[in-house]
């Protein structure tokens, strides 16, 4: 098994299991009827993603791994997300500036990954593409009405954007398994999408009169394994089942 | 972009496999909906391919179960397995699947440029299926299941879905 395309792309679909996981605990708990039915579809897609690549990655796995197992199964250390798509619901301002900084970033790599060498990333990525286009629209509205609103939703939406800035650097991090990636002409250089992104998002939050905080420290960690105190409460309510009653079947 | 596609479905196989609905849309077949990719018999054994419509879409799983069982009433073995490329696009819903869903009071996905008019720039374009005035007004940019949209009409005044396009 080729340990280092695996892990690579665990890199990519821990990100869209554990930002799906986030987003349906607003399952009947979003500010109003639409918002909840949006960011649940949304989930929906992102888990969607996230199964295609956990088929591929169990496939590679030559019988070791199941989808099921690779989801529910592995400890907090071996999931490869970054530390911004486990940050908490704190508020809706906090669900879409969360949401916002990933689908930008995620648009951005499926671009690139629609041209992997490798045949089933690559259509996962155009698939993909359909969808998280839709996200960011979404996203990018809502960041647009809360900071252009209210008084109360300016302060709130710019006091998520304050806190979760520091979490966007970590997107550009390559580990030892996507430096390979990309040589192997398989991964993305995530690197080479940081001027692309923050251009994005600059606009957006200006128009939204949002600030940008100065930040010269950035946190990371995720990729690593090294995650945030909210990771071990997310990973008990996703694993609940199978740790419960293990090998269960729906 | 146009992409040509060849649907490589065995004649003999269409009238089974037109019986299995979408089960979120009971009023599409699978093959208006144009999920199904492949149908052929190999070595007594017929192999359908399948493309999903979102990756998330729930419905698949459901699919692949109902086409299985559908063979299996004529004695006949079935495997499903699911393809992902070419992506699935609103292209493929033939124009019976089109009228099947307005009938069934969704409206039919608008060409990509109209429907970027209609959910972005909120042009009243989308024809209500109850009463088909055009006087209408999106509430939601998703509805009901991912590929949806949520509108208002404000002639009639009943909401009802709109089917997003999907290029
Ligand atoms: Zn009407």
């Amino acid at each position: 098994m080729d340990n280092s395309l695996y892990n690579y792309i665990l890199g990519i679909s821990d990100n869209t299991l554990i930002l799906g996981q986030r987003l349906s605990e607003l399952c009947g708990h979003g500010p109003n009827l639409e918002t909840d039915i949006a960011c649940t579809n949304i989930a929906l897609d992102l888990l969607g993603q996230t199964r295609s690549y956990y088929q591929y990655v169990a496939k590679l796995s030559e019988g070791q791994s199941t989808e099921d197992d690779i989801a529910f199964l592995r400890t907090e250390r071996e999931y490869k997300n970054i530390l911004l798509v486990e940050q908490p619901n704190t508020n809706f301002g906090y669900v879409i500036i969360r949401q916002f900084f990933y689908d930008v970033f995620h648009l951005l790599l499926l671009r690139e990954l629609q041209n992997s060498k490798d045949e089933t990333l690559a259509a996962i990525a155009k698939k993909g593409i359909k969808e998280v286009s839709y996200h960011q629209r979404f996203s990018s509205d809502w960041v647009k009405r809360l900071g252009d609103g209210t008084k109360t939703s300016h302060n709130k939406i710019q006091e998520a954007v304050d806190d979760l800035w520091k979490f966007t650097d970590e997107l550009f991090y390559l580990t030892e398994d996507d430096k390979s990636a990309v040589i192997s002409g398989i991964g993305v250089d995530v690197s080479l999408l940081k001027s692309s992104y923050y251009q994005i998002v600059e606009e957006v939050l200006q128009e939204a009169t949002l600030t940008i905080p100065e930040l010269k420290w950035f946190r990371k960690g995720g990729k690593e394994g090294i995650h945030s105190e909210h990771m071990g409460y997310l990973l008990s309510d996703l694993q609940y089942m199978q740790r419960t009653y293990p090998n269960m079947k729906w | 972009m146009k992409i040509e596609l060849e649907q490589h479905i065995a004649p003999q196989l269409i009238s089974v496999l037109e019986k299995i609905h979408d089960p979120e849309i009971p009023v599409l077949s699978i093959m208006d909906m144009g999920v199904v990719r492949f149908a052929q018999i190999v070595d007594g054994i017929v192999q359908v391919k399948i493309t999903p419509t979102y990756s998330g879409c729930p419905a698949m799983d459901v699919v692949g179960d109902d086409i299985v069982k559908e063979f299996k009433k004529q004695d006949i073995e079935a495997n499903v397995s699911l393809v992902l490329s070419p992506a699935w696009t609103t292209d493929w819903i033939t124009p019976k699947g089109r009228k099947a869903l307005e009938a069934y009071g969704i409206a039919a996905p608008l060409e990509e440029i109209l429907d970027k008019e209609a959910l972005l720039e909120n042009k009243k374009i989308v024809k209500c299926p109850q009463c088909t005035s055009t006087n209408t007004k999106m509430i939601s940019q998703f509805g009901s299941t991912a590929c949806k949209a949520l509108f208002k009409c404000e002639n009639c005044l009943e909401p009802f879905d709109y089917f997003k396009c999907l290029k």
